[in-house]
Protein backbone atom coordinates (compact mmCIF):
# COMPACT_ATOMS: atom_id res chain seq x y z
CA UNK A 1 0.00 0.00 0.00
CA UNK A 2 1.38 3.33 -0.99
CA UNK A 3 1.10 6.73 0.57
CA UNK A 4 -2.27 7.97 -0.93
CA UNK A 5 -3.76 4.64 -0.27
CA UNK A 6 -2.88 4.93 3.67
CA UNK A 7 -4.43 8.52 3.69
CA UNK A 8 -7.57 7.24 1.77
CA UNK A 9 -8.07 4.92 4.41
CA UNK A 10 -7.72 6.69 7.34
CA UNK A 11 -9.86 9.66 5.94
CA UNK A 12 -12.37 6.59 4.50
CA UNK A 13 -12.55 5.80 8.51
CA UNK A 14 -13.20 9.39 9.22
CA UNK A 15 -15.85 9.66 6.58
CA UNK A 16 -17.43 6.43 7.83
CA UNK A 17 -17.67 6.77 11.76
CA UNK A 18 -19.30 10.97 10.86
CA UNK A 19 -21.72 8.81 8.50
CA UNK A 20 -22.79 6.33 10.82
CA UNK A 21 -23.43 9.06 13.46
CA UNK A 22 -25.15 11.18 11.20
CA UNK A 23 -27.66 8.16 10.69
CA UNK A 24 -27.87 7.07 14.26
CA UNK A 25 -27.26 9.71 16.85
CA UNK A 26 -30.92 11.13 18.66
CA UNK A 27 -30.06 14.31 18.23
CA UNK A 28 -30.99 16.25 15.24
CA UNK A 29 -28.15 18.96 15.76
CA UNK A 30 -25.83 16.48 16.24
CA UNK A 31 -26.72 14.56 13.22
CA UNK A 32 -25.80 18.30 11.13
CA UNK A 33 -22.27 18.28 12.91
CA UNK A 34 -21.03 15.14 12.20
CA UNK A 35 -22.08 15.62 8.27
CA UNK A 36 -20.07 18.63 8.22
CA UNK A 37 -17.11 16.14 9.92
CA UNK A 38 -17.90 13.47 7.10
CA UNK A 39 -18.00 16.09 4.60
CA UNK A 40 -15.07 17.66 5.17
CA UNK A 41 -13.42 14.21 5.69
CA UNK A 42 -14.56 13.30 2.00
CA UNK A 43 -12.90 16.98 0.86
CA UNK A 44 -9.83 15.25 2.39
CA UNK A 45 -10.06 12.67 0.67
CA UNK A 46 -10.73 14.20 -3.02
CA UNK A 47 -7.60 16.38 -2.17
CA UNK A 48 -5.60 13.12 -1.39
CA UNK A 49 -6.98 12.00 -4.81
CA UNK A 50 -5.75 15.17 -6.59
CA UNK A 51 -8.98 16.46 -7.51
CA UNK A 52 -8.25 19.90 -6.07
CA UNK A 53 -11.28 21.82 -7.10
CA UNK A 54 -13.68 19.50 -6.56
CA UNK A 55 -12.61 19.39 -2.66
CA UNK A 56 -12.71 23.06 -2.36
CA UNK A 57 -16.20 23.38 -3.90
CA UNK A 58 -17.00 20.57 -1.83
CA UNK A 59 -16.29 22.43 1.40
CA UNK A 60 -17.18 26.17 0.24
CA UNK A 61 -21.04 24.06 -1.23
CA UNK A 62 -21.65 21.68 1.08
CA UNK A 63 -19.98 22.78 4.57
CA UNK A 64 -20.50 26.25 3.64
CA UNK A 65 -23.99 26.40 2.34
CA UNK A 66 -26.06 23.01 2.72
CA UNK A 67 -25.23 22.63 6.27
CA UNK A 68 -26.06 25.99 7.36
CA UNK A 69 -29.34 25.87 5.61
CA UNK A 70 -30.10 22.39 7.34
CA UNK A 71 -28.79 23.55 10.26
CA UNK A 72 -31.28 27.11 9.59
CA UNK A 73 -34.13 23.97 8.75
CA UNK A 74 -33.23 22.07 12.01
CA UNK A 75 -34.41 25.47 13.93
CA UNK A 76 -37.44 27.04 11.75
CA UNK A 77 -38.84 23.44 12.38
CA UNK A 78 -38.15 23.93 16.23
CA UNK A 79 -36.37 20.53 16.93
CA UNK A 80 -35.90 19.77 20.51
CA UNK A 81 -32.48 20.46 21.74
CA UNK A 82 -31.70 17.72 23.61
CA UNK A 83 -32.14 13.54 21.94
CA UNK A 84 -35.62 12.82 20.97
CA UNK A 85 -36.57 8.87 21.33
CA UNK A 86 -38.89 9.03 18.28
CA UNK A 87 -36.45 9.82 15.34
CA UNK A 88 -36.11 6.07 13.90
CA UNK A 89 -38.81 3.84 12.62
CA UNK A 90 -37.91 0.09 12.39
CA UNK A 91 -34.33 -0.50 12.12
CA UNK A 92 -34.28 -4.09 10.38
CA UNK A 93 -35.41 -3.11 6.79
CA UNK A 94 -33.41 -0.21 6.72
CA UNK A 95 -30.49 -2.54 7.95
CA UNK A 96 -31.31 -5.37 5.45
CA UNK A 97 -31.63 -2.76 2.73
CA UNK A 98 -28.27 -0.65 3.40
CA UNK A 99 -26.03 -4.25 4.61
CA UNK A 100 -27.58 -5.78 1.31
CA UNK A 101 -26.86 -2.74 -1.18
CA UNK A 102 -23.81 -1.85 0.94
CA UNK A 103 -21.93 -5.64 0.20
CA UNK A 104 -23.34 -5.86 -2.99
CA UNK A 105 -21.81 -2.80 -4.52
CA UNK A 106 -18.39 -3.99 -2.20
CA UNK A 107 -18.22 -7.43 -3.90
CA UNK A 108 -19.06 -5.88 -7.27
CA UNK A 109 -16.76 -3.12 -7.09
CA UNK A 110 -13.66 -5.42 -5.43
CA UNK A 111 -14.40 -8.20 -8.22
CA UNK A 112 -14.02 -5.50 -11.00
CA UNK A 113 -10.89 -3.94 -9.92
CA UNK A 114 -8.94 -6.64 -8.09
CA UNK A 115 -5.80 -5.10 -6.62
CA UNK A 116 -4.72 -3.39 -9.64
CA UNK A 117 -2.41 -0.34 -8.97
CA UNK A 118 -2.85 2.98 -11.01
CA UNK A 119 0.17 6.02 -11.37
CA UNK A 120 -1.60 9.20 -10.37
CA UNK A 121 0.83 11.61 -12.24
CA UNK A 122 0.76 15.26 -11.08
CA UNK A 123 0.69 16.75 -14.74
CA UNK A 124 -3.58 15.48 -14.60
CA UNK A 125 -4.18 16.90 -11.18
CA UNK A 126 -7.47 18.33 -11.40
CA UNK A 127 -6.93 22.10 -10.82
CA UNK A 128 -9.44 25.04 -11.34
CA UNK A 129 -7.17 25.64 -14.58
CA UNK A 130 -7.90 22.50 -16.07
CA UNK A 131 -11.41 21.81 -14.62
CA UNK A 132 -12.45 25.31 -16.10
CA UNK A 133 -10.70 24.27 -19.44
CA UNK A 134 -12.60 21.04 -19.44
CA UNK A 135 -16.28 22.24 -18.75
CA UNK A 136 -15.84 25.28 -21.19
CA UNK A 137 -14.37 22.55 -23.75
CA UNK A 138 -16.25 19.48 -23.75
CA UNK A 139 -19.13 20.23 -21.49
CA UNK A 140 -20.44 24.12 -22.16
CA UNK A 141 -24.44 22.71 -22.87
CA UNK A 142 -25.10 20.63 -19.60
CA UNK A 143 -23.06 23.74 -17.74
CA UNK A 144 -25.68 26.36 -18.96
CA UNK A 145 -28.45 24.00 -18.24
CA UNK A 146 -27.39 23.74 -14.88
CA UNK A 147 -27.22 27.28 -14.81
CA UNK A 148 -31.08 27.73 -15.96
CA UNK A 149 -31.43 24.72 -13.37
CA UNK A 150 -30.73 26.48 -10.25
CA UNK A 151 -32.06 29.76 -11.58
CA UNK A 152 -35.42 27.62 -11.58
CA UNK A 153 -34.72 25.90 -8.30
CA UNK A 154 -33.98 29.34 -6.64
CA UNK A 155 -37.37 30.81 -7.69
CA UNK A 156 -39.13 27.83 -6.79
CA UNK A 157 -37.82 27.83 -3.32
CA UNK A 158 -39.09 31.73 -2.85
CA UNK A 159 -42.56 30.85 -4.46
CA UNK A 160 -42.77 28.21 -2.31
CA UNK A 161 -41.68 29.46 0.82
CA UNK A 162 -43.38 32.92 0.05
CA UNK A 163 -46.16 34.01 2.69
CA UNK A 164 -48.22 34.26 -0.46
CA UNK A 165 -48.25 30.73 -0.95
CA UNK A 166 -49.18 29.99 2.54
CA UNK A 167 -52.02 32.02 2.69
CA UNK A 168 -53.41 30.43 -0.98
CA UNK A 169 -52.98 26.57 1.38
CA UNK A 170 -55.12 28.58 4.23
CA UNK A 171 -57.93 29.85 1.91
CA UNK A 172 -58.04 25.99 0.58
CA UNK B 1 -2.74 3.82 -5.68
CA UNK B 2 -4.91 0.90 -5.64
CA UNK B 3 -8.15 2.29 -6.56
CA UNK B 4 -10.48 0.05 -5.10
CA UNK B 5 -9.77 1.46 -1.32
CA UNK B 6 -11.61 4.47 -2.31
CA UNK B 7 -14.23 2.41 -4.46
CA UNK B 8 -15.09 0.43 -1.16
CA UNK B 9 -15.06 3.33 0.68
CA UNK B 10 -17.49 4.87 -1.53
CA UNK B 11 -19.59 1.64 -1.54
CA UNK B 12 -19.97 2.40 2.19
CA UNK B 13 -21.09 5.63 2.67
CA UNK B 14 -24.04 4.57 -0.19
CA UNK B 15 -25.00 1.66 2.40
CA UNK B 16 -25.11 4.05 5.30
CA UNK B 17 -26.54 6.66 3.31
CA UNK B 18 -29.49 4.18 2.32
CA UNK B 19 -29.65 2.51 5.88
CA UNK B 20 -30.66 6.80 6.89
CA UNK B 21 -32.83 7.48 4.38
CA UNK B 22 -35.26 4.47 4.97
CA UNK B 23 -34.24 4.57 9.09
CA UNK B 24 -34.62 8.24 9.48
CA UNK B 25 -38.84 9.97 10.73
CA UNK B 26 -37.79 13.69 10.23
CA UNK B 27 -37.52 14.79 7.01
CA UNK B 28 -34.37 16.60 7.74
CA UNK B 29 -32.63 13.86 8.68
CA UNK B 30 -33.73 12.15 5.77
CA UNK B 31 -32.20 14.86 3.20
CA UNK B 32 -28.90 14.82 5.55
CA UNK B 33 -28.73 10.66 4.19
CA UNK B 34 -29.32 11.71 0.53
CA UNK B 35 -26.41 14.19 0.79
CA UNK B 36 -25.09 10.77 2.07
CA UNK B 37 -25.91 9.17 -0.97
CA UNK B 38 -24.63 11.90 -3.26
CA UNK B 39 -21.23 12.16 -1.83
CA UNK B 40 -20.82 8.44 -2.32
CA UNK B 41 -21.97 8.97 -6.11
CA UNK B 42 -19.27 11.65 -6.25
CA UNK B 43 -16.46 10.10 -4.42
CA UNK B 44 -17.18 7.03 -7.26
CA UNK B 45 -16.77 9.84 -10.01
CA UNK B 46 -13.38 11.64 -8.78
CA UNK B 47 -11.93 8.24 -8.24
CA UNK B 48 -13.06 6.93 -11.66
CA UNK B 49 -11.48 9.79 -12.91
CA UNK B 50 -8.15 9.13 -11.45
CA UNK B 51 -7.92 6.19 -12.38
CA UNK B 52 -9.45 5.32 -15.84
CA UNK B 53 -8.16 6.36 -19.30
CA UNK B 54 -10.47 8.99 -21.45
CA UNK B 55 -11.74 12.36 -21.36
CA UNK B 56 -9.77 13.74 -18.62
CA UNK B 57 -11.20 15.38 -15.78
CA UNK B 58 -14.73 14.17 -17.12
CA UNK B 59 -15.19 12.87 -13.37
CA UNK B 60 -14.46 15.94 -11.79
CA UNK B 61 -16.47 18.33 -14.16
CA UNK B 62 -19.71 15.50 -13.24
CA UNK B 63 -18.77 15.58 -9.89
CA UNK B 64 -19.05 19.47 -9.57
CA UNK B 65 -22.61 19.06 -11.58
CA UNK B 66 -23.49 16.82 -8.70
CA UNK B 67 -22.98 19.04 -6.06
CA UNK B 68 -24.57 22.03 -8.09
CA UNK B 69 -27.85 19.36 -8.16
CA UNK B 70 -27.24 18.67 -4.68
CA UNK B 71 -27.62 22.64 -3.87
CA UNK B 72 -30.75 23.51 -5.77
CA UNK B 73 -32.03 20.19 -4.35
CA UNK B 74 -31.58 21.21 -0.89
CA UNK B 75 -33.12 24.75 -1.38
CA UNK B 76 -36.34 23.06 -2.74
CA UNK B 77 -36.36 20.46 -0.30
CA UNK B 78 -36.21 22.89 2.61
CA UNK B 79 -38.55 25.78 1.42
CA UNK B 80 -41.34 22.06 1.09
CA UNK B 81 -40.70 20.83 4.13
CA UNK B 82 -40.69 24.30 6.05
CA UNK B 83 -44.16 24.98 4.24
CA UNK B 84 -45.00 21.22 5.44
CA UNK B 85 -44.42 22.08 9.08
CA UNK B 86 -45.92 25.13 8.44
CA UNK B 87 -49.22 23.99 7.54
CA UNK B 88 -49.38 20.63 9.43
CA UNK B 89 -46.94 21.03 12.26
CA UNK B 90 -45.06 18.19 12.09
CA UNK B 91 -41.58 17.11 9.99
CA UNK B 92 -42.49 13.61 10.78
CA UNK B 93 -42.65 11.56 7.44
CA UNK B 94 -45.05 8.83 8.66
CA UNK B 95 -47.24 11.41 10.81
CA UNK B 96 -48.39 14.03 8.36
CA UNK B 97 -51.95 14.39 8.59
CA UNK B 98 -54.06 13.15 5.71
CA UNK B 99 -56.24 10.89 4.62
CA UNK B 100 -59.87 10.49 6.43
CA UNK B 101 -59.55 13.38 8.61
CA UNK B 102 -57.95 15.65 5.67
CA UNK B 103 -61.11 14.43 3.28
CA UNK B 104 -63.73 15.23 6.43
CA UNK B 105 -62.10 18.74 6.57
CA UNK B 106 -62.20 19.49 3.13
CA UNK B 107 -65.84 18.65 2.96
CA UNK B 108 -66.46 20.83 6.01
CA UNK B 109 -64.15 23.30 4.24
CA UNK B 110 -67.07 23.64 1.75
CA UNK B 111 -69.19 25.53 3.90
CA UNK B 112 -66.40 28.13 4.59
CA UNK B 113 -66.52 27.76 8.12
CA UNK B 114 -64.16 25.40 9.22
CA UNK B 115 -60.94 26.29 7.00
CA UNK B 116 -58.76 26.99 9.96
CA UNK B 117 -59.31 23.69 11.65
CA UNK B 118 -56.33 22.11 8.98
CA UNK B 119 -53.77 24.73 10.77
CA UNK B 120 -54.83 25.37 14.49
CA UNK B 121 -51.32 26.59 15.80
CA UNK B 122 -49.67 27.76 12.54
CA UNK B 123 -52.29 30.91 12.20
CA UNK B 124 -50.63 32.46 15.10
CA UNK B 125 -47.52 32.53 13.65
Amino acid sequence: MTLTDWLVAALGAVVVGAALAVVTTAHVVRAGLWLVVALGGLAGVFLVLTAELVAWVQMLVYVGAVVVLLLFAVMLTRAPIGASPDLDRSRWPALLVGAGSAAALVVLLVDAYRWSEVEIDDAAAGTAEQVGAEIFRQWVLPFEVLSVLLLAALIGAIVVSSRAGADVGERR
Amino acid sequence: MHPVVPYVLAALLFGIGLYGVLLRRNLLLVLMSIELLLNAVNLILVTADVSTVGVPRSGSVFALFVIVLAAAEVGVGLALILQLYRLRQTVAVDRVDTGEADADRVDAGGSGTAAATGDPAGSGR
